[in-house]
């Protein structure tokens, strides 16, 4: 039971009390509340959209590879034959590529990152970090494609001219391991998209390391100190361990990146459709194959197996960010205290 | 316990971390002559191509000499219009995250599934928008690749908008609403104005990261030879065309092609830093 | 208040004069351009219980953290004049601070157990410097906690996380691991800060017996904790020593006006 009100809002003196359903409010209240509830809606539906894209792409993909999932079931995967001309497509080739390309950059880049993020926050000077923090960010902003064109114009040539006869001298001697390094000398080829994927990938995971290592509390490693540990004692069998779980996420998350990074790779990965051991030999990634032949597909089934390399790609990529999300959402949450 | 430097176990300690210590130091350095020697090549190369007539001319044929006119058109027409169409609903759905989404499921299912986009594969953006509208309309367009550039910018505008957001104190929403505003209200006229700057910041953010996208322009905008402002139609744009030509065998485009890379590069790194400065002084 | 304080004193016995194990000599410490330890000179007896005490910012875990150069780690902090131990200054000796350090063992406010288990806790700082055979680790291990009050509770859950053990534990094991390297001097900042009233009583039961075989510095916000443990005691104030004496006596007939002040709370 309330009172009256008049038209602005106000109580009447002496009017008898009434109910005030809501078509009784004064029309300024009324549109608060309808406000209230558009807005709320409005930026809900707008969340919800954001929520659906992953389906939606998931989706749209499956659809559009529909015909190259029907044509080879699984064995599209183990196939390395790559035939538009007989129609005769295989994902093998590029799921190798890919994979041996983000192999070869993590295992250069996780520890150059770890070194990196060791100087950051144990050795460096006090105003060297910020600086140094920024240049590695600026690594990180460079799009891709200027990765892509150093690393063909610049990188590639050199490296063709002056490292690999070096290691096919050195390393192309050992009985196993020669079969990673053998082939003629081209610059281009697995190996060098390997490493221009690693120098990509190098600041995000120097960004997750480096924040992580400064979330270990002070005191802890003081605790280490003050029984005599030398600096690397104290991050190798403290802080790593206390940071452990974010580590492994921030290494996922350089994964997923190196796993869907196309135009760096697209340069320099060579475009061949061939298996080989050997690094220096060129391959194909997942996203250079889309790069250098989706615009040209001729025929549905041909445009159906790349969008099907294209739906391998996101299933895996999806898998390994989902995975470093949860062990970084872990790690803010216990803080490192569970071993 | 032999606590002298003759202790061979403390002496082999201290080498050790003299050896980790330099390799460490190393790492940084050879992280930094990286990047030195990426931003060396691009300004070497950039002067050389960089002139006025990089921005006066259009995309030539092979074996002529040209500008990337219609290329940088296109690139902002579609840069700025991804980040017309993203920009909204980014802050919106994270408005939805940081103000109403205490209670249920759809923020943090939202939270999480925005992460993982942020760092999805862009040609797979790419396809998505192929699929969906390129090959329901049959044809290539500055739109669609619009439209990709919106879907890469939706994420990081979700991520600050929700980030900065959550950084304004309750107090302040408490005491817009103990002056009688509306929820409404307190969120648009209270929270947006006190984390405007960290929510621009974040749109900054954004055009950098799609100012250099090449991927998801590959099958939805195409490339267009000529000038052309029609956005129904493929749209030049500057990296697919610093694709096209960097991978051809002719001088004058490879050179084109640096001056492209150069430009996109100095704007990005413009963007980060103004960004952050921005951001810092606030 | 004052009667209190009687009583915890009381069944002090007088000890005879002391060899002085640490003796600090016009020490002044500054973070960055603050002037935070203002010439102090003391000498810490050996084998006894030294408590620092005084209000927040009074300079005493400061004062602590110089004696094993703890403040090293941190660029903007220096300490200028003497910390002589073993007839050497530490804070410009030539040898490497790690192996000054190892001979002075530190225990946090809060319970700081490495992630890994609590017999690789108690090893840890044993392992830096001697090479042991495992049944002599073993054996040391469990001399540590023996000595920490703590074997009898973890003797079977050796291999376990540090974690798992409640906080009083914890800090216990923390302790454990402090005297497991057989340091000369141990150095207590604020250890029961963050421990319930039967664990604070367990330690203090410690600390009682561990000044058999050590030095003990405690550092302490509780200044009835102090008249309970402490043999010594140091009133500092804004960053200088006020006063410097026997515990009983500090605390039943204080030499100076501040000191009494603080003690009865008339500020604080």
């Amino acid at each position: 039971m309330s009172f009256a009100l008049d038209n602005r809002g106000l109580p009447i003196a002496g009017a008898p009390a009434v109910d005030v359903a809501n078509n009784q409010r004064p029309p300024m209240l009324r549109n608060n509340a309808l406000m209230d509830a558009i807005f709320k809606n409005l930026t809900r539906f707008f969340a919800f959209l954001v929520f659906s894209l992953l389906a939606a792409i998931l989706v749209s993909l499956v659809i559009g590879s529909s015909a190259s999932l029907q044509k080879y079931g699984f064995h599209f995967l183990f196939n390395d034959k790559w035939d538009p001309v007989q129609e005769d497509f295989g994902a093998l080739v590029p799921i190798y590529g890919t994979l041996v390309t983000s192999g070869i950059a993590l295992g250069i880049a996780i520890p150059v990152s770890f070194g990196i993020s060791l100087f950051l926050t144990e050795l460096s000077p006090a105003w060297l970090r910020r600086p140094l923090g920024t240049a590695i960010e600026m690594l990180a902003a460079v799009p891709s494609i200027i990765y892509g064109m150093w690393g063909l114009f610049v990188f590639a040539p050199l490296f063709q001219q002056y490292a690999q006869p070096l290691i096919l001298k050195t390393l192309g001697n050992i009985p196993l391991v020669k079969e990673l390094f053998s082939g003629p000398p081209m610059g281009i080829g697995m190996l060098t998209a390997g490493i221009i994927l690693a120098v990509m990938v190098i600041p995000f995971i120097t960004a997750v390391m480096r924040d992580v290592f400064e979330l270990v509390p002070p005191m802890l490693k003081e605790s280490a100190y003050g029984l005599g540990s030398t600096t690397w004692e104290v991050v190798w069998r403290v802080v790593l361990p206390y940071t452990k779980v974010g580590v492994i996420g921030g290494i996922m998350l350089g994964l997923g990146r190196a796993l869907g990074e196309t135009m760096a790779v697209t340069f320099v990965i060579g475009n061949a459709h061939q298996l080989s051991a050997s690094l220096f030999a060129p391959g194909n990634s997942i996203a250079s194959a889309l790069a250098n032949e989706f615009t040209e597909a001729v025929g549905d089934l041909y445009t159906s197996a790349l969008i099907e390399l294209g739906l391998i790609l996101f299933v895996i990529t999806t898998i390994v960010l989902a995975l470093s999300k949860l062990l970084l959402m872990q790690l803010a949450k216990g803080e490192g205290e569970r071993t | 316990m032999n606590l002298s430097e003759t202790n061979p176990l403390f002496r082999r300690r201290r080498r050790l971390n003299a050896v980790m210590m330099t390799v460490s130091t190393g790492a940084l350095l050879f992280g930094l002559f990286w990047l030195l020697w990426i931003l060396g090549v691009l300004l070497y190369e950039g002067a050389n191509a960089l002139r006025p007539s990089l921005f006066m001319e259009m995309t030539p044929p092979p074996g002529s000499d040209g500008g990337l006119a219609n290329a940088i058109f296109g690139s902002v027409m579609m840069a700025g219009a991804g980040t017309l169409i993203g920009t909204p609903i980014g802050i919106l759905a994270g408005t939805y995250l940081a103000e109403y989404g205490q209670r249920g499921w759809l923020a943090p299912a939202t939270r999480f599934i925005n992460d993982v986009l942020l760092s999805a594969p862009s040609i797979v953006i790419g396809l998505f928008v192929y699929s969906f509208y390129v090959a329901q309309v049959r044809h290539f367009s500055g739109w669609a690749g619009a439209i990709a550039l919106a879907i890469i910018v939706i994420p990081v505008v979700v991520r600050t908008t929700d980030d900065m957001l959550k950084l304004v104190p309750n107090s302040l929403r408490e005491a817009a609403a103990a002056l009688g505003a509306p929820a409404w209200k307190v969120v648009t006229m209270v929270c947006y104005r006190a984390a405007r700057a960290g929510i621009v910041t974040g749109v900054l953010l954004a055009i950098a990261r799609v100012a250099g996208e090449t991927a998801p322009l590959l099958f939805t905008a195409l490339n267009n030879q000529f000038w052309s402002s029609d956005m129904n139609k493929p749209m030049a744009n500057l990296p697919v065309v610093i694709f096209q030509f960097a991978m051809s065998p002719y001088e004058d485009w490879h050179r084109l092609a640096w001056g492209g890379a150069t430009l996109i590069t100095l704007l990005v790194l413009g963007i980060n830093i103004a960004a952050r400065s921005l951001f810092s002084r606030k | 208040m004052a009667s209190v304080m009687q009583a915890a004193v009381a069944d002090k016995a007088m000890q005879p004069p002391l060899a002085p194990k640490l003796r600090v000599r016009d020490l002044n410490f500054y973070y960055g351009s603050f002037h935070a330890i203002k010439r102090v000179n003391m000498e810490i007896p050996e084998k006894r219980v030294t408590a620092f005490i005084g209000p927040s910012g009074c300079g005493k875990s400061t004062l602590l953290r110089t004696f094993n150069r703890m403040f090293e780690l941190y660029p903007e902090q220096r300490a200028e004049g003497e910390v002589i131990v073993g007839g050497e200054n530490i804070l410009q000796s030539r040898r490497d601070v790690s192996l000054i350090r190892a001979n002075i063992g530190m225990v946090f406010q809060k319970p700081t157990p490495f992630p890994m288990s609590i017999y690789d806790n108690i090893a840890f700082g044993v392992r830096l410097f001697e090479d042991l055979s495992r049944a002599r680790m073993d054996e040391r291990v469990e001399w540590a906690l023996t000595k920490a009050a703590l074997w009898k509770e973890v003797k079977d859950k050796l291999k376990q996380s540090g974690h798992s053990l409640s906080g009083g534990q914890q800090q216990r094991l923390c302790i454990a691991r402090g005297i497991a390297v057989k340091p000369e001097v141990l150095l207590l900042d604020e250890p029961c800060s963050a421990l319930d009233p039967i664990s604070t009583a367990k330690v203090e039961e410690l600390i009682h017996e561990l000044k058999a075989d050590y030095t003990v510095v405690i550092v302490t916000h509780n200044m009835q904790q102090a008249a309970r443990v402490s043999d010594f005691t140091a009133y500092m104030y804004l960053g200088e020593l006020i006063e410097f004496g026997e515990t009983n006596q500090i605390f039943l007939k204080p030499g100076k006006q501040q000191t009494e002040d603080y003690i009865t709370g008339r500020f604080g």
